[in-house]
């Protein structure tokens, strides 16, 4: 491979006698760098297989979870490829960091921050435009030609002077013997015919997931499969102290209880017997390093810490002598854990003879899951193999810095032995009270307001850190972990003096990345902020953040958006009030306008929002709008119902039913805007969703409803 | 115990206790797939079935309380109004990870046995025990409006 990462410090996953050390840098949310590789050949073989029967499969390196990257990547193969959109499949590649690694990580394969396309773009191009040239020498060899006379459209390569033709799968075979050429020219972007083209491609998995066929993790079975639930402890941090397994084990069905790490796993032939299983399973824990706090004394120590300096993640100006001049403005905002329930819950198969091992799975960062497979079972990573399957959901789940799951499925199938194929199982409970939260997060803003002007800003965060102590903590830099303060540190707005400082809060309760990262509360906190500091200073929500503000492609999404929307005021006009908010995260920026009314019930009525993009080059604009009108959808629902509270350090929500998600009903209007650009591609699993709540609570704010200091908006005391 | 079931026109023999939810029964004894376990707990409808024509979440539903009646998951859906709502998510590209769509596609069959030309208030009323985490709504919406679009003509 002729890719280098650009500039970024990295390690080869190793895994060592001991530990597993994992050299990362700038994953996710703090992927500000650009991590697109340089220029340069790529073995179009390692993407790229074009069969006899002139299909065209597109080997993807990102999992499929949703957010469209198999119709994605194979857009920009086909691009370069012209191939005929008919016949191009998608599949996952295998495990193999040399050559499916994510630029933006170093020498890791995953998938997180919003980086496929990015990271994709110049690599895919050149594997398509390398095939391309492959194909045109072979058919130009056979026919006795010079290459250059040779055209190729919708997987037809022709000869017009002889008025020859052949499909791609006649020079297939031929193609495949012939050197990569070292250097290819890819296509000038106005006469792309696919990229950027709205409709012009549709989802390559749209048939399979509309009528049943889309197999996921969940569907795996074979022969002697296994499987398998666990039983975990009811608080965090507590262990597993004795389990008696007697009453499991006469359940009809079940085959073996054994002990792993994380609990006491139940075998059995299928998941019913495998749940009444664990029913009658008898497990004790040790509760000693427990958390035994409810979420109410977790925000009010975290509130305490809010109250105090914490490290000064960025400053500038004398904000105190700031604060203490015009008019203080103060405001806090509390945000609670947040489960990603996927709809598919977490789950893995795995085959192991004691040699080698087969997963398959959702695996969202491979390299990481197939070292810890391959610590846990004992033999080296490549003697482990993953097939990654479509994922029915992650929302950041899936990507787990310790490979959790990985690691249980491989316990899992250690315990009772080689030979039996286990297919590992979540439930939802399992799922909703089993931690690995998006953290529960505490913001204090402070600011003045003087002569009619922004004088002082000042933020103090406090949370949990989910990259100290992770294989991520190489993204740290002097104590600061920039997840959480990302969206906050540095923001649009001229605000005269600023700081942003943070606490990182200590619990056992685990945490972890969930859809937009730091976003999802920093959105909140910044956008609900310099809204009400700008009514303070009796400005317009939208001409007075493009006043204060410098960033062009910024600036460019919230003029979209107030032309789409025929912005005129947040109103209220005839009970419906308008609020805005604009974001940039993971390199895109989009900003919303959000209607709202009060309900019957005095709860908030969304019906419409409107959101325009800027995500560079679109590649597939649908697929774009897509994701829009999901993150908006996932962030009201969030922001509107969503809490797992604790009580005595005990998830209190188990399921759907308490744990309330948006439906049908409560989703509004989306129309969405794509800003024309020729900037890189940048990502937008994730982008969509930050500044949804913010809108809402602004318009909120002018219904007289306030703009909500506490998340979810509504709370069932 | 031994039931005899009839699933998407077939009879099947399965050996299984009595409380075990069709939706297991559907999956590991028959290996039908399609159908999806999300809650356990008749919250999310991604285990819809039709129960002699009915929506229904396969994963509260005993095996023992099926009797005789006939059960359609999602590869046995046919019809003019399966082929419509089918065809009609595809052409919106209404799914994302998909995980839910059986069981959206399922609901959205059955309602349009019911109702020829659905509002969205009926959309709502019909479709609101089907959670999407993905939050495709906006398009299961207009995919219906399309499908009951497409069958009338």
């Amino acid at each position: 491979m002729g890719y280098e990462s650009t500039g970024l410090s990295r390690r080869e996953a190793l895994s060592t006698a001991g530990a597993l050390v994992i050299g990362l840098s700038l994953p996710f949310g703090g992927a500000r760098a650009q991590g697109a590789p340089q220029a340069g050949p790529v073995d179009p073989n390692a993407f790229i297989r074009i069969g006899a029967d002139d299909s065209v499969t597109v080997i993807c390196k990102h999992i499929e979870m949703g957010q469209g990257p198999y119709t994605g990547l194979a857009t920009l193969v086909a691009e370069e490829l012209d191939a005929d959109w008919a016949q191009v499949r998608a599949e996952s590649a295998p495990a193999d960091a040399k050559i499916y690694a994510n630029f933006n990580f170093g020498v890791i394969q995953g998938t997180g921050g919003s980086s496929a396309m990015a990271n994709s773009y110049d690599q895919l191009r050149h594997a398509g435009a390398a095939a391309r040239a492959m194909l045109v020498l072979a058919a130009a060899q056979s026919w006795g030609v010079q290459p250059a006379t040779l055209s190729v459209e919708k997987g037809v390569i022709r000869h017009a002077p002889s008025g020859r033709e052949a499909r791609f799968g006649q020079f297939a075979a031929a193609a495949g013997r012939l050197p990569v050429p070292p250097k290819v020219t890819l296509k000038d972007p106005a006469s792309f015919r696919l990229i950027g083209q709205d409709r012009k491609v549709s989802r390559l998995d749209s048939v399979a997931k509309s009528n049943g066929s889309a197999r996921f993790t969940i569907d795996m079975a074979a022969p002697g499969m296994l499987t398998v639930v666990v039983a975990r402890p009811p608080c965090f941090g507590a262990k597993l102290a004795s389990f008696d397994a007697a009453e499991a084990l006469k359940v009809k069905g079940v085959v073996a209880v054994k002990p792993l790490s994380s609990g006491v796993a139940v075998y059995a032939d299928g998941m019913w017997p495998a749940l009444k299983g664990r029913g009658k399973l008898v497990a004790r824990w040790d509760e000693s390093a427990a958390e035994r706090r409810g979420s109410e004394e977790m925000v009010e120590a975290w509130r305490g810490l809010a109250g105090t300096a914490g490290t000064v993640v960025n400053s500038h100006g004398d904000v105190d002598a700031a604060l203490g001049q015009g008019d203080l403005v103060e405001a806090e905002y509390i945000f609670p854990y947040l489960a990603h329930a996927p709809m598919e819950p977490l789950d893995g198969y795995i085959e192991w003879d004691g040699k080698r091992a087969n997963a398959r799975f959702g695996s969202q960062i491979q390299t990481l899951d197939q070292a810890t497979i391959a610590k846990v079972l004992g033999i080296a990573p490549q003697a482990v193999s993953i097939e990654t399957l479509l994922a029915g959901g992650s929302f950041g789940r899936r990507a787990q810095g310790n490979a959790h799951l990985a690691s249980e499925l491989a316990e899992a199938a250690k315990a009772i032995g080689p030979g039996r194929p286990v297919k590992l199982v979540w439930t939802r409970e399992d799922d909703i009270m089993g931690g690995h939260y998006r953290p529960l997060f505490v913001h204090r803003l402070r600011g003045s307001v003087k002569d009619g002007a922004i004088a002082g800003w000042s933020n103090t965060i406090v949370g949990q850190s989910f990259i100290k102590g992770s294989p991520f903590e190489a993204m740290m830099k002097d104590g600061i972990d920039p997840t959480m303060s990302e969206g906050a540190s540095e923001i649009f707005y001229r605000t005269g003096a600023f700081r942003c400082d943070v606490h990182i809060a200590q619990s056992p309760v685990t945490t972890l990345w969930w859809r937009s990262v730091g976003h999802t509360h920093t959105g909140y906190a910044v956008e609900c902020f310099i809204d009400q500091l700008l009514e303070k200073a009796g400005q317009d929500p939208v001409a007075g953040r493009l006043a204060l503000m410098d960033n062009s492609r910024a600036a460019g999404v919230l003029k979209a958006v107030a032309e789409l929307a025929g912005w005129n005021g947040p109103g209220p006009v005839n009970g419906r009030a308008r609020g805005v908010a604009v974001v940039e995260s993971f390199r895109s920026f989009v900003a919303q306008i959000a209607e709202v009314s009060k309900g019957a019930d005095g709860l908030p009525k969304v019906h419409k929002i409107w959101c325009a993009v800027d995500v560079g080059v679109a590649i597939n604009p649908d697929v774009v709008r897509a994701q829009v009108e999901g993150g908006i959808g996932f962030g009201l629902g969030h922001a509107l119902f969503a809490e797992v509270p604790l009580e005595a350090g005990i998830p209190a929500v188990a399921n759907f039913d308490k744990y309330r998600s948006l439906r049908i009903h409560e989703m509004p209007e989306v129309e969405v805007v794509i800003v024309k650009s020729s900037e890189a591609p940048t990502g937008i699993g994730e982008p969509g969703l930050p500044p949804t709540a913010p809108a809402v609570a602004n318009a909120m704010a002018r219904l007289g409803l306030g703009r909500p200091s506490r998340l979810p908006f509504v709370r069932v005391a | 115990m031994p039931y005899s079931i009839t699933v998407n026109g077939a009879v099947r023999e399965v050996d299984v206790d009595p409380d075990t939810p069709l939706l297991w029964v559907i999956r590991d004894n028959l290996g039908l797939t399609g159908t999806k376990f999300g809650c356990g707990v008749a919250q999310c409808g991604a285990c819809t079935v039709h129960v002699d024509g009915q929506p229904r979440r396969s994963c509260a539903l005993p095996v023992s309380r099926l009797g005789n009646r006939q059960v359609t998951t999602i590869e046995g859906a046919d019809g003019p109004e399966a082929k419509a709502v089918q065809a009609a998510w595809a052409a919106r590209d209404v799914p994302q990870c998909g995980y839910c769509q059986s069981g959206q596609v399922m609901s959205a069959i059955a309602l349009l046995r019911e109702v020829k030309k659905p509002d969205d208030k009926a959309i709502d009323l019909a479709m609101n025990g089907n959670i999407c985490r993905c939050a495709t709504y906006v398009r299961i919406r207009a995919a219906i409006h399309d499908a009951a679009k497409a069958l009338e003509a």
